[in-house]
């Protein structure tokens, strides 16, 4: 998975064309550690339907704000830079995440 | 034919790691099925200084730590597996989970609670923009904002001290005039400078277009309503729910036999009303959900269950 920052953020999210699938996540959020490796399975899996990046939001917090992240783990869908879909907490699990692409991208 | 396990346990907090660690030095051939974060409710803890042994900022993450590397050392193997269904009417019990069906001669059942939400309106939709249930996921967020804190035992107090290290203030609204958590925590509360209590008030309801903007908050004594709105130049604010805990034991209905709330009852033993069936930790009905009961709960369930497969197989 891509790593992005708030540098290039706007370049490789909102400015992409197609599917960008964001991982937002930080240093101390355990849940987001249990959630990347089944994440990165996903992002080989799929790696033709969209572009997998992740987003430390310690480094990038206005950012993520803006995106109206204020929680994590939260994984958005992107398509063309807008907000297709999004999971956060609890629902941020793998077989969820699948299915938002799954639904998404046709 | 998939393999028999000695002993299988659902849930991989204390309970279930502590389980696994007294099975696995028993030489039961053990698993550990965990459906997402091995360490439960703790790893989201950020300070663990009522743990016996546990030292100065030892975290929920760093002792869940060296537990897994513990229970490993013994012989005991961790899954990810979400357990979606259970068959325990025959001798050899059945476990299915999202990517396998596992069979086990005993069980413990140690799959833990969750913290309750409000059920407000507006709580669902704002959750993960603004509204949280966990402190160490999302504090930072906040650094500078202000934070609401919902509840007044032990977890909600100790929560808003750690949120008082980012937010540039942080009030505990509580539904009764003091607080439930115990003495020398609320005295570490009431001298901390960037803390605020709101009593005998509750949330009635959340609002916001994608981000947390307003807070209704109503007085349960005397009914007035006061909103809240989000400072303009930070857009949102934060609010923290920490109003209890509902336990894991859905999928185990009609299995084994429950209190009126959910929790699995048992004996001083671990055992549940089905043989071969036990459980430990925070699905049980108890006084005080800790690791350090959750431990205990874990070591005599797996002894118990060493026992009862040396009678019975």
């Amino acid at each position: 998975m891509l790593v992005v920052d708030k540098g290039t953020f706007e370049e490789e999210v909102l400015n992409a064309e197609g599917y960008v699938l964001v991982d937002y996540y930080s240093d101390g959020c355990v849940p987001c550690q249990a959630l990347l490796p089944e994440l990165e399975v996903i992002a080989e899996k799929n790696a033709d339907k969209a572009k997998f990046v992740k987003l430390n939001t310690s480094k990038a917090r206005r950012m993520a704000i803006k995106q109206k992240v204020l929680g994590l783990p939260t994984i958005t869908l992107y398509k063309g830079g807008e907000k297709v879909a999004e999971l956060t907490k609890d629902d941020a699990t793998a077989k969820n995440i699948e299915a938002m692409l799954a639904e998404n991208i046709k | 034919m998939s393999k028999i396990y000695d002993l299988i346990i659902i849930g991989g907090g204390p309970a279930g790691l502590s389980a696994g660690l007294y099975a696995g030095r028993s030489k039961l051939s053990t698993l550990i099925l965990e459906k997402s974060k091995t360490g439960g409710q703790i790893v989201i803890t950020h300070e663990v200084a009522n743990y016996p042994g546990s030292v100065r900022d030892a975290t929920g993450p760093s002792l869940v730590a060296r537990m897994v590397e513990q229970v490993k050392e013994f012989g005991a193997e961790i899954k990810s597996d979400n357990v979606i269904d259970v068959d325990f009417s025959g001798d050899i019990k059945i476990i299915k989970g999202d990517k396998e069906e596992y069979k086990a001669k005993s069980v413990i059942i140690a799959t833990g609670a969750t913290p309750r939400n409000m059920g407000v309106p507006g709580e669902k939709a704002l959750t993960g923009k603004g509204v949280s249930y966990c402190a160490t996921c999302d504090a930072d967020f906040f650094e500078d904002f202000e934070v609401f804190v919902i509840g007044g035992g032990d977890t909600a107090v100790e929560e808003a001290m750690y949120l008082t290290k980012f937010a540039r203030k942080v009030t505990i609204v509580h539904r009764r005039d003091e607080l439930r958590a115990a003495k020398s925590i609320r005295e570490k509360a009431f001298a901390n400078p960037k803390m605020n209590f709101m009593w005998d008030s509750v949330v009635e309801e959340l609002k916001g277009d994608g981000i947390l903007e307003t807070a209704v908050f109503k007085n349960v004594k005397t009914g007035e309503l006061t909103e809240y709105h989000a400072d303009e130049e930070d857009g949102t604010f934060g609010l923290f729910v920490f109003v209890g805990f509902i336990p894991h034991s859905d999928i185990f209905k009609g299995h084994v036999e429950m209190d009126d709330w959910g929790y699995i009852k048992t004996d001083d033993e671990m055992r549940t009303n089905i043989e071969g069936v036990f459980a430990a930790g925070d699905i049980r009905p108890k006084a005080l959900r800790q690791v350090v009961t959750a431990t205990a709960d874990g070591a005599i369930a797996a002894t118990l269950a060493e026992k009862y497969m040396e009678e019975k197989f």
